[in-house]
């Protein structure tokens, strides 16, 4: 049973630790903001997740299990949400998404066909 | 290790936040430098001085500079004149700061003057005296309780000083003009809202935790007093001042502020009564350790009640300030189109 706990628990960490140096490598090597947040928040999330289980596995004391619980439901709700605020205030600044040229001519004819609704009333 | 990352981060964010020249930017620095302490702390196990720094520096400081910061512009002005005095005497400072720490004992030595004078009694005798757990919580609330007492005035002093000066009359024909802006500006947060509002009965409930369970645990009124007041201000940005003030009375909060304090020096007062010293608690109840834990109760209390409506002083002086300042554009605004 013990070695059953370890292996999980120590698979979770590493999962987790892998995913946060993968999103730590996003931030540092993609190329504008939204991808890079994009890289960060996804990541964040499950790695902490993870980490978060795996060491719920090892801890023996209800109250650190329950403590653990909490930083984990804690981090589901807020790391998203905190993503999702970034992204929505650097566009409400009027930061433009760094695009293919196919997703450009795409997106540059949404944004006229949403200026002209919006400007005809 | 550790310790050398910490400290180079620290140093070079102190850099950053003195380089940059965007505002914001260094509101959010300064905020990562409480963070940056806050953990080097946690390193040193000194996790009450952390969990303080976490909730003060890196939490509400950095709020309060925002806030700030959306009344006064984003950029800082460039200086024309070269600052080369300045720079000399802080040079100097710097230098004899540095040269006074030669003279001081090593980091860790054992025999370091601040080992061998009042730790030693507080480490081993603190548990029979007063009886609780968490010797830093004894130490600042019931060996050191007079000082503790000059912070809290020093608190509630700061808040009259923002009352009195930033203070405005509201009218209430502006609320109905105010209204409307606000409404304009929340009604497309809608995620952050929702995620905000299954929160901040946590948040309360955690800032509670804090304040009763400082005995056994690191915590303590004027942590969680920060924390209260910073689910209040949350609640404040997300759903508009005109809303936080239908919830929260101005006034109430003031004589919340006031009798925090008063509830602190009573709890001496009543000591003196009894015929101790003042803040001696061992008087207040039949029993010396049951004394020591009413005392700390109530003056923990004391102080949670007055940070957490100081700051919210603090914080809705500095909004009406904002929404005023506001209002004036829009007016300015209009007439301008009217022109």
């Amino acid at each position: 049973m013990d070695i059953v706990i370890n292996i999980s628990s120590g698979l979770c960490l590493f999962t987790g630790s892998f995913l946060c140096i993968s999103g730590g490598i996003g931030i540092l090597r993609f190329p504008d903001f939204y991808t890079r947040m994009h890289a960060v928040g996804v990541t964040d999330t499950l790695g902490a997740g993870m980490i978060l289980i795996g060491l719920m596995m090892h801890s023996t004391d209800f109250l650190v299990l329950a403590k653990l619980v909490m930083i984990l439901l804690l981090t589901l709700l807020i790391s998203p949400t905190t993503s999702h605020v970034l992204a929505k205030a650097a566009l409400h600044n009027g930061l433009v998404p760094e695009l293919t040229p196919d997703a450009l001519d795409q997106t540059s004819l949404d944004l006229k066909k949403k200026g002209k609704t919006s400007s005809n009333p | 290790m550790i310790n050398i990352v910490l400290l180079t981060l620290l140093v070079v964010v102190a850099i950053a936040i003195i380089r940059m020249k965007d505002l914001f930017a260094v509101a959010m620095l300064s905020g990562i430098y409480g963070l940056l302490s806050a953990s080097f702390f946690v390193v040193m196990d000194a996790v009450d001085v952390a969990f303080t720094e976490a909730a003060v520096g890196a939490g509400i400081s950095t709020l309060l500079l925002l806030v700030v910061i959306s009344m006064t512009g984003r950029s800082e002005n460039s200086t024309r004149h070269k600052p080369l005095l300045a720079l000399l005497i802080v040079a100097i400072t710097g230098g004899l700061l540095i040269y006074g720490t030669l003279d001081m004992p090593y980091f860790g030595a054992a025999d370091a003057p601040i080992h061998s004078h009042v730790a030693p009694r507080y480490i081993n005798d603190s548990m029979q005296e007063i009886g609780i757990p968490n010797i830093v919580t004894s130490v600042l609330a019931s060996y050191r309780a007079f000082d503790t007492f000059g912070e809290v005035v020093v608190i509630f002093t700061a808040g009259i000083g923002v009352l009195a000066l930033l203070s405005v009359v509201r009218r209430p024909e502006d609320s109905d003009n105010i209204a409307s802006i606000n409404d304009s500006m929340h009604e497309q947060h809608l995620v952050v809202r929702i995620v905000t509002k299954m929160l901040i009965p946590f948040i309360l409930l955690f800032a509670l935790y804090v304040q009763f369970h400082g005995d056994y645990g690191p915590g303590g009124g004027f942590q969680a007093g920060v924390i209260f007041a910073s689910a209040i201000i949350l609640y404040v940005m997300l759903f508009g001042l005109n809303t936080a003030r239908k919830v929260i009375n101005q006034t109430f909060i003031q004589l919340i502020a006031a009798t925090g304090v008063l509830l602190y020096g009573c709890v001496g007062i009543a000591s003196l009564l009894n015929g101790g010293n003042f803040f001696d608690y061992n008087v207040l109840a039949n029993d010396p350790i049951a004394g020591q834990h009413l005392g700390i109760l109530l003056i923990e209390w004391g102080v949670g009640c007055t940070v957490a409506s100081v700051m919210l002083i603090i914080f809705f002086s500095f909004a009406a300030r904002r929404e005023v300042q506001q209002k004036n554009e829009n007016q300015h605004d209009k007439n301008q189109e009217l022109l």
